[in-house]
């Protein structure tokens, strides 16, 4: 698979010569040997000097090849063992290469793991004039940064404390600051955002806009889809070491969601442990999502409506049954439940035998997530008498939208007005 | 600002393509760790010199009260404390290199940086307390009424040679034990025959026989003995005596050239991947 570089609005030419891409990969490869048995010292080698070291390869990177042209920000998105984080080792220079190309134009900053080196015996003070020269400054440039460092880090009263005293969270505002004073060209970050608090996180994603802002190249490694939308200019998805897709950030959102998911909905269906209730006069054989024309799918965009289904079958005359639908996020917190009872009303008289299928079509309101859907069927009346209910039985992944932290974006204007 | 172009397989090296980096890094590791040690502890400076001067009083009871070993050499006792000194330079750096690759594994897997940085680091660290320890044998020798010399100053071509050699033989070993484990062990037992093979506690002189093939084989008994002739007593054999005169006084520095060389060929070679066969 081979890519040409696109014209982006970062690397515009700003310059007189066209400027070359800033990352190059080109039909890279790197496999690991995994031992069956391994000599880890001289007296075993020593007393099977015949014995063939047998092994098995595991290609965790196979033959990819993309390009970054300055100024963008890329995405290297896949799930565990996908070979992702093994690509950006390579990249940051860590690991060696089997074969192929990698060129890396300009100085690398790795963010593969902050606070790397940082000695708890060691006051911050010391910790970043060690970090920032192993990062790459000179004693001179980390002497002269060094206020900004704490400035960025808020610790100015902890300068003296030895490392050991500080909490994990000023351990990481103190690493993510030295880091991102290297003014490194090109950026590589692993999902060490994970660490500190959502206002740390947030801090850390305004400083990646600032800097891809000022022209950085930068690569960040992920498997949240929501950042992946909301930073990057294109993405890379992996599968098993092989490039699947490269391209539009939304569209590798829904090629990853549909690798990962796509099966899940499956082994829902098939779960023989479903959490089931009802005394079964009427049977949801089936439950999905689909979109206005009626297609299947997993995945939806923030904003356009889409349709949750259910199938029903009756094993006895009902009248008036209630359909219920349920929606569920990726924690197990209802964000949304309606029935028939409540916005629609009479449902009719249903023969034993019959089948129906009942369509809900909602505004997408939801966030960036994971829903699950549990329909149910009760008989009309008060009470939950339930006929039927099947928790969780479909899946559909939302992407796309702002991604604010709540559960979801309901429509809003503003309106601001000088008082007096 | 560095801007490298171009760079096909930009693996990880030993040198880097920043030698000013490379330096950079090698004295903040060396200097961090040097006073980790003495600011560690109240009595960090005094620790460091314990040992060899704990070890060097029971010898000196033992070997010139009880045996009387050191009778040939007028100021024995400086020749011993000196070569113990140098003795446990050449071990702190040499031992201290088996696994510094492995207790920098952090930094390895994590990091792009120049390889060799780490043992060298390990090499500046045991360099900055000899330089500590020696000015503690320099005070003694003075004290004991040694006479003050101008060959004093082949003190730092035989300390430079005795540091090329220990690094060396580290560079070899940190990236051995990345391979085979039992290194450690087996480097112990090489360390106490090189101990007992060279005038240590004993001088150059008192060899019965092979005293000039000893010599010759053997660097850290070649420079031992010049330590002897230069910096202790002026009667004493110079290496170029004690290896039998003529040029063969150059074998010792050939092996330690060529165990440099192989050190660094080898660490070089293996650089790239020592991050992922860790």
């Amino acid at each position: 698979m081979t890519t040409t570089a696109t014209h982006l609005p970062g690397s515009a030419g700003t310059t007189g010569s066209a400027p070359g891409p800033a990352v190059a990969v080109h039909n890279v490869s790197k496999a690991f040997r995994l031992p069956h048995q391994q000599y880890h010292t001289l007296k075993e080698r020593a007393l099977h000097p015949f014995r063939a070291s047998t092994y098995d390869v595991l290609q965790a990177v196979d033959d990819i090849s993309f390009e970054v042209a300055e100024g963008e920000f890329f995405g290297i998105v896949g799930r565990n063992g996908s070979g992702k984080s093994t690509l950006l080792k390579c990249l940051a220079g860590i690991y060696d290469i089997d074969a192929g190309d990698l060129r890396v134009d300009g100085r690398l900053s790795p963010f593969i793991e902050l606070g790397v080196g940082f000695n708890p015996d060691l006051t911050a003070r010391d910790n970043v004039m060690i970090n920032a020269i192993m990062l790459g400054l000179t004693r001179q440039q980390a002497r002269e940064r060094f206020d900004d460092i704490i400035a960025f880090a808020e610790l100015e009263e902890f300068l003296d404390l030895r490392l050991k005293n500080y909490s994990s969270g000023m351990t990481v505002r103190l690493a993510f600051s030295v880091a991102i004073q290297v003014d490194a060209e090109v950026l590589l970050i692993d999902e060490v955002l994970a660490v500190g608090d959502a206002a740390f996180q947030q801090k850390c994603f305004a400083e990646f806009q600032r800097m891809k802002e000022a022209g950085r190249t930068i690569l960040f490694v992920t498997h949240d889809m929501g950042a992946v939308e909301r930073f990057c200019d294109r993405a890379v998805l992996l599968e098993k070491g092989r490039m699947v897709d490269l391209g539009d950030p939304a569209a590798i959102a829904r090629r990853y969601n549909e690798l990962n998911f796509g099966r899940t909905v499956h082994q829902l269906a098939e779960d023989d442990d479903e959490e089931r209730f009802g005394d079964q006069e009427a049977q949801i054989v089936d439950a999905w999502f689909e979109d206005l024309d009626g297609n299947r799918v997993v995945d939806a965009a923030h904003g356009v409506p889409f349709v949750a289904a259910i199938e029903a079958r009756f094993n006895a005359d009902i009248e008036d049954p209630i359909f219920g639908f349920t929606l569920r996020n990726d924690v197990g917190a209802t964000i949304f439940a309606t029935t028939t009872d409540l916005a629609h009303g009479a449902t009719g008289a249903f023969r034993a035998g019959e089948t129906v299928v009942v369509r809900m079509e909602f505004q997408n309101l939801l966030v960036p997530s994971e829903y699950r859907l549990t329909p149910s069927i009760a008989r009309a009346g008060f009470g939950a008498d339930a006929l039927d209910l099947r928790a969780d039985i479909a899946t559909v992944i939302v992407h796309g939208g702002h991604f604010t932290g709540g559960v979801v974006n309901v429509p809003h204007d503003f309106r601001i007005e000088r008082a007096g | 600002m560095s801007v490298v172009a171009n760079r096909r397989r930009h693996a990880p090296s030993a040198f880097g393509d920043d030698l000013r980096r490379f330096w950079n890094l090698t004295v903040t590791l060396a200097v961090t760790d040097f006073k980790l040690r003495y600011f560690g502890s109240v009595l960090g400076y005094f620790w460091s010199l314990a040992r060899p001067l704990l070890f060097f009083g029971v010898v000196y009871v033992v070997f010139t009260q009880v045996l009387d070993v050191g009778a040939d050499m007028p100021h024995y006792p400086v020749y011993l404390l000196t070569s113990i000194i140098l003795w446990t330079f050449f071990t702190e750096t040499t031992s201290g290199c088996v696994q510094c690759l492995m207790t920098r594994e952090g930094l390895l897997r994590k990091m792009r940086f120049p390889r060799l940085v780490i043992p060298l680091s390990v090499a500046l660290t045991a360099l900055f307390n000899l330089g500590t320890n020696l000015v503690a044998v320099v005070v003694f020798a003075i004290a004991s009424g040694v006479e003050i010399r101008a060959t004093w100053l082949e003190m730092l071509p035989i300390v430079a040679l005795l540091a090329t050699f220990a690094t060396g033989i580290g560079m070899l070993l940190s990236v051995l034990y990345v391979r085979f484990r039992d290194i450690q062990p087996i480097w112990e037992v090489v360390q106490q025959i090189l101990f007992y093979g060279s005038p240590i506690l004993y001088t150059a002189g008192q060899y019965k026989q092979f005293e000039h093939a000893l010599v010759t084989v053997n660097p850290i008994a070649a420079l031992l003995t010049q330590m002897g002739h230069a910096f202790v007593d002026e009667n004493a054999p110079t290496v170029v005596a004690a290896t039998g005169g003529g040029v063969r006084f150059l074998v010792p520095v050939a092996i330690i050239a060529a165990v440099f060389a192989l050190g660094l060929w080898f660490f070089t070679r293996e650089a790239p991947r020592i991050a992922e066969n860790l």
